[in-house]
């Protein structure tokens, strides 16, 4: 975590850019990153179901505080413009987005990332409630990311009754892929992934030999992060945030 | 979607959205996170018109309790007018 006295100048700049994602599509993407030469780390932020929100917007700016390229891809893009919460509706009506298109938008992410001069080339991937499992996925899948975080992400395992043609395959059955280290926040009261599944994910995992790192916080639920929600809890945030970034800071390098 | 709960139905007739009226074409019914109402997990149900784009929504957002009392409600409505479509 980049230290901050007061004597420090400190800039930054967020705004929306185009990258390509899924089948060639240009989509939206909300960038933001500190000011000054670099190179930075960089981190790509998979927003969760209730959609392209402000909770993700803010929380691209706080990575960006902490010194990281932080972007964060419209991956509701195909289902049309309006309030994030419209759209997002609009996309769980429809089964929700694809497993290949959130991939590959997370791919483009990646690849708008590494190409930046103000770059360090090491790229993490972030996500939180179902794109916490996108995230997972996304480190599987794709050969490229230096870190992953999955915080919550549920249905990383599914049976088979879940799985659908847009998800046809449970994110575990990716896990001898997992081409970087993870590190998994998750709540004791959670009910999706519930500990058991989020044990059964850890023995996998121990299985491959991947490297990981895994906090189950007591007395939290799904969604702690959340301050706007009622499962918000502070004291398991906060320590959450903090794992965190020791984490990426261990694989993604520092600041200058 | 962390639940994947989602049933849908072919609807006719009018919602009031942010823009007015507007004709519904469907409704989708899901059980998963809330996006204002102060719960873990909600019953929402949003009725739509797919082609007027993602705006053209009404959407409520129900403990599961209320969401039970909402369709006794409505099918106790109806018991009592016969069996008009």
């Amino acid at each position: 975590m980049h230290p901050y006295t007061t004597d420090m100048y400190e800039g930054m700049l967020a705004e929306t850019v185009m990258i390509q994602g899924y089948n060639g599509d240009t989509i939206n993407a909300y960038f933001a990153r500190p000011l000054g030469p670099g190179p930075f780390p960089a981190v790509v932020l998979i927003p969760h179901m209730p959609g392209w929100d402000e909770w993700y917007r803010e929380t691209t700016r706080r990575f960006a505080h902490h010194g990281y390229l932080a972007l964060s891809p419209n991956i509701y893009y195909r289902f049309g413009h309006g309030s994030p919460d419209d759209v997002a509706a609009k996309a769980r009506g429809s089964g929700g987005v694809a497993d290949d298109s959130a991939v590959a938008d997370a791919e483009g992410s990646l690849r708008f990332l590494k190409s930046l001069p103000l770059s360090n080339k090491k790229v993490g991937v972030f996500g939180t409630c179902s794109s916490g499992r996108q995230a997972f996925l996304s480190a599987c899948r794709l050969k490229g990311f230096d870190a992953a975080v999955d915080c919550w992400g549920g249905r990383v395992i599914m049976s088979k009754e879940e799985l659908t043609p847009s998800r046809p395959v449970s994110p575990i059955e990716y896990t001898k892929d997992l081409y970087c280290p993870l590190l998994g926040l998750f709540g004791e009261e959670d009910e999706n992934p519930n500990p058991q599944q989020v044990q059964s994910m850890e023995q996998e995992l121990k299985k491959y030999g991947k490297t990981y790192e895994f906090h189950m916080y007591p007395k939290a639920g799904h969604g702690f992060f959340y301050y706007d929600r009622p499962n918000y809890r502070q004291e398991q945030a906060v320590d959450g945030w903090k794992n965190l970034f020791t984490f990426l800071e261990k694989y993604l390098g520092t600041t200058p | 979607m962390c639940t994947g709960i989602v049933e849908t139905a072919e609807v006719s007739g009018s919602g009031k959205g942010p823009r007015g009226w507007f004709k519904l074409e469907q409704v989708n019914v899901s059980y998963d996170h809330p996006s204002d109402a102060p719960l873990e997990h909600a019953l929402n149900i949003d009725f739509v018109n797919q082609k007027e784009g993602p705006s053209a929504r009404v959407a409520v957002e129900l403990s599961p309790g209320s969401a039970r009392k909402l369709a006794q409600a409505i099918l106790t409505a109806l018991s009592q007018v016969g069996n008009s479509s």
